[in-house]
């Protein structure tokens, strides 16, 4: 029988916090930035302009298909390149700051597509009402498609969240020390990968699960 | 909400890097080129390390960077502050990886590495090394009671490496030329080729025999391992800097041999060679090596591949 | 950028190898032969185990489709890399006896293949099993009805009226699935399995020329993912139903 030593994780737990901290400070910043720059993309691809939609169609088809390992690995080569041009010597972790890029750009086009969906979603009648009332065309994309599209689209929206929220674990393979990070290189060090990868798959999944269950409890009151 | 603070703090920090560099650079007079005016302008030093090599470069259990390679470019960071007459120079530790040691020493990002680095020509081709500050030969780690003695005897056995290390390509060839039958694994890091050992996987761990005693100090009974084999390799480890700097080189190098002949750099492989270390208070207990009292009575940058 | 470009050396991929298996062309192609075979294995585990949870929970009664909803919540709620390290590295130490068989009589390439394919199938399993769940419901009470009144027993029902119909209507998510399953391959580069993205960090790592290996795998990605895109458009179209969703008439 396995016997197990769970002593590295009282000593670790702030580290493990603050690795938690991380794992939370990335998944905001890519939900905040890949919301806004996938509303962008979203409306580039239904601006009818064949340039913008082509553009906004490559980037998000792109993105969709390369497995985010790759993703992370290109943004951990290219960002240190394009900072030391843009502002000389960074003056934060590189593995974070390439992770919050490459996260909010991936993230860009899996939201951009469901914000599309949702505007989509919204009919027709309601796009010709507001032209009909005199409101621009932009009037009427911010006044009332989008604030019924993001109503419509909040739990898918906070389903990508969650999704986004696991996918953080994969700064693992730039080395980067978020919660699950932290979690590996302790039981790395002591030798207590077994217990330590079993007790990072148990928080994640009390986290995930609780997210899951008020995203669902949200749902059902949006649809009464 | 506490995310989009911190954001902002980073941007003020590297805007006012950015104007804080600018400034002192225009009132600098110019008698310091490459990495040493870059050091004086921005007023920091960025220094690149490893999470896991224990025992050159690691973190101990506070997070801190510790390691004989690190007490070394500590030295060196000293001599730098003293050449630019910087007391209050800012240090940064920067955490490298394998994948983008070389690619962070090219475009500026750190302007040194000390780590577990090899110097070896193919490098030399697009970085700098510093005067040698370690010796290892590639042997293997096996379990006590396994039988196992030297390179012969891994015929038809699965042999565990570091993906990326110059073992891996030994293995490879070895394994080639005289038909070995031998398994190899590549795992992604060195913690993970050990686990792989210690699981049962592997029956032997093929790596720099200062690493491996590393690896063992983390063993729940580091009694049960031992190193062995005739070393297939002897490489020379050295920092790494941009290069072409022959100024920056030049103050490294002196830093690393002045250490070296004056008994400083023995009194640090004391220390983490044949003493108790973090995080386990192990002792790795590999005595001097023939090549490192060599390299002590005579530093030099030369790379044996 | 531009100084970047121009310093790209694309004749590395006719060199030699590290590891002596031929050019570093043919070391991509391996990653590639890799990558599809394992994606394709941990498909049809997926496609079999995520239809059976799939059909138990849309079975009646309590416990069956609570046993299928505890199978989909554990496995979308926990992410893949700490499932991959949980199917390599802790079951075959915690499960005794297997466990070590696992670990010494098979060789390593399969015992991170198997990993991969068990960790990779048994996620996607869960996504394929909503995805027939809805299927099925998407069907309707009716069609259930008629198969039983037909006298047809439940497993019949299933197998020959619901499941081949919930199919058809989820072709089109379920080829999105298996894109989804050859992307998610590459996190078994994490436990060394020589899948593309792996072989695409060693060439970096043994030549440094890693701009060059990394455009070169993105494209052979990007490659897989049309070529894929394009093979699900013909089924999709011969799997149409006239009168579903996606059908025509």
């Amino acid at each position: 029988m396995y016997e197990f030593d769970w002593s590295s994780i009282p000593g670790a737990l702030p580290f493990l916090w603050q690795g938690m901290q991380r794992t939370l400070e990335i998944t905001a910043v890519a939900i905040v930035v890949g919301i806004v720059l996938g509303t962008v993309i979203a409306l580039l691809r239904l601006s009818g302009n064949w340039a913008l939609s082509n553009l906004a169609t490559f980037y998000v088809n792109g993105f969709r298909s390369v497995p985010l390992v790759m993703v992370l690995l290109w943004f951990y080569l290219l960002v240190p390149q394009l900072i030391s041009n843009l502002m000389g010597q960074p003056s934060m972790d590189i593995r974070l700051l390439s992770a919050f890029v490459a996260f909010a750009l991936f993230e860009a086009s899996y939201y951009a597509e469901i914000i599309r969906a949702g505007i989509q979603s919204v009919s027709r009648g309601q796009v010709s009402a507001g032209l009909a009332l005199g409101m621009t065309k932009g009037q009427t994309m911010r006044l009332i498609l989008l604030p019924q599209a993001f109503r419509r689209m909040i739990p898918l929206l906070l389903t990508q969240a969650i999704i986004l929220f696991q996918d953080t674990s994969l700064v693992y393979v730039i080395g980067l020390a978020e919660f699950f990070g932290v979690a590996y290189n302790t039981g790395n060090r002591d030798g207590t990968l077994v217990e330590m990868l079993l007790f990072a798959g148990a928080v994640y999944f009390v986290i995930s699960f609780s997210a899951s269950m008020l995203v669902r409890a949200l749902q059902a009151k949006l649809a009464s | 909400m506490v995310n989009a603070l911190t954001i902002k703090n980073y941007f003020f920090a590297f805007f006012s890097l950015c104007v804080l560099g600018g400034s002192v650079g225009a009132f600098a007079a110019d008698d310091l080129t490459g990495t040493l005016k870059k050091i004086r302008d921005a007023g920091s030093i960025s220094a690149g390390h490893r999470e896991s090599s224990i025992p050159f470069s690691y973190l101990d259990d506070k997070n801190d960077v510790i390691g004989y390679s690190q007490d070394l470019v500590m030295m060196v960071v000293d001599a730098v502050k003293k050449k630019l007459n910087l007391p209050k120079l800012q240090v940064k530790l920067i955490p490298v990886t394998s994948q983008n040691r070389i690619p962070l020493i090219q475009n500026g990002t750190i302007d040194i590495e000390s780590g577990s680095t090899t110097n070896n020509l193919e490098r030399q081709q697009q970085v700098a090394f510093s005067d040698t500050m370690f010796i290892i030969g590639t042997r293997l780690l096996v379990k006590k009671d396994s039988g196992i003695q030297d390179f012969p005897d891994l015929k038809g056995k699965n042999v565990v490496v570091t993906a990326g290390t110059t073992s891996e390509r030994l293995i490879r060839e070895m394994n080639e030329k005289k038909d070995m039958k031998m398994n190899i694994i590549s795992a992604k890091d060195h913690g993970e080729s050990f686990l792989t050992l210690q699981s049962g996987r592997a029956v032997a761990f093929m790596l720099d025999d200062a690493l491996l005693a590393g690896e063992r100090a983390k063993a729940k009974k580091p009694a049960d391992w031992i190193i062995v084999g005739t070393p297939q390799s002897k490489e020379a480890y050295g920092m790494m800097m941009p290069k072409g700097d022959d100024q920056f080189k030049a103050l490294v190098d002196e830093t690393i041999a002045k250490a070296e002949t004056s008994g400083e750099a023995a009194q640090l492989y004391q220390k983490w060679f044949e003493s108790p270390i973090p995080p386990k208070g192990l002792n790795l207990e590999l005595p001097l090596s023939d090549d490192m009292k060599a390299l002590f009575q005579n530093p030099n940058d030369k790379a044996f591949q | 950028m531009v100084t970047l470009a121009a310093g790209l050396d694309w004749s590395i991929f006719f060199k030699p190898a590290f590891d002596g298996s031929g050019t570093y062309f043919r070391f991509l192609i391996v990653g590639l032969e890799w990558t599809l075979l394992l994606s394709v294995l941990s498909w049809i585990l997926a496609f079999v185990v995520g239809s059976m949870i799939g059909v138990l929970r849309t079975f009646p009664g309590k416990f069956l489709p609570a046993l299928g909803t505890a199978y989909v919540e554990i496995f979308r709620n926990i992410p893949l890399l700490v499932q991959l390290f949980l199917w390599y590295f802790v079951l075959p130490e915690i499960v005794p006896g297997l466990g070590t068989l696992f670990k010494q009589a098979l060789s390593p390439l399969l015992q991170q293949l198997i990993s991969g394919v068990l960790c990779l199938g048994f996620f996607t399993a869960a996504r394929v099993a909503e995805q027939v769940r809805s299927g099925i419901n998407a069907l309707g009470s009716g069609q259930r009805g008629a198969g039983l009144a037909l006298g047809f027993n439940r497993w019949q029902v299933y197998r020959l009226i619901l499941l081949p119909v919930a199919y058809r209507i989820i072709v089109p998510t379920l080829t999105s699935e298996f894109l989804n399953t050859i992307k998610n391959s590459a996190v078994a580069s994490t436990i060394g399995l020589a899948e593309l993205s792996r072989q695409s960090q060693q060439l970096g790592e043994f030549t440094a020329h890693w701009y060059e290996a990394f455009i070169a795998v993105t494209l052979l990605y990007g490659i897989i993912n049309i070529t894929v895109m394009i093979a699900s458009r013909f089924i999709e179209r011969a799997a149409r139903l006239p009168g579903y969703v996606g059908g025509k008439g």
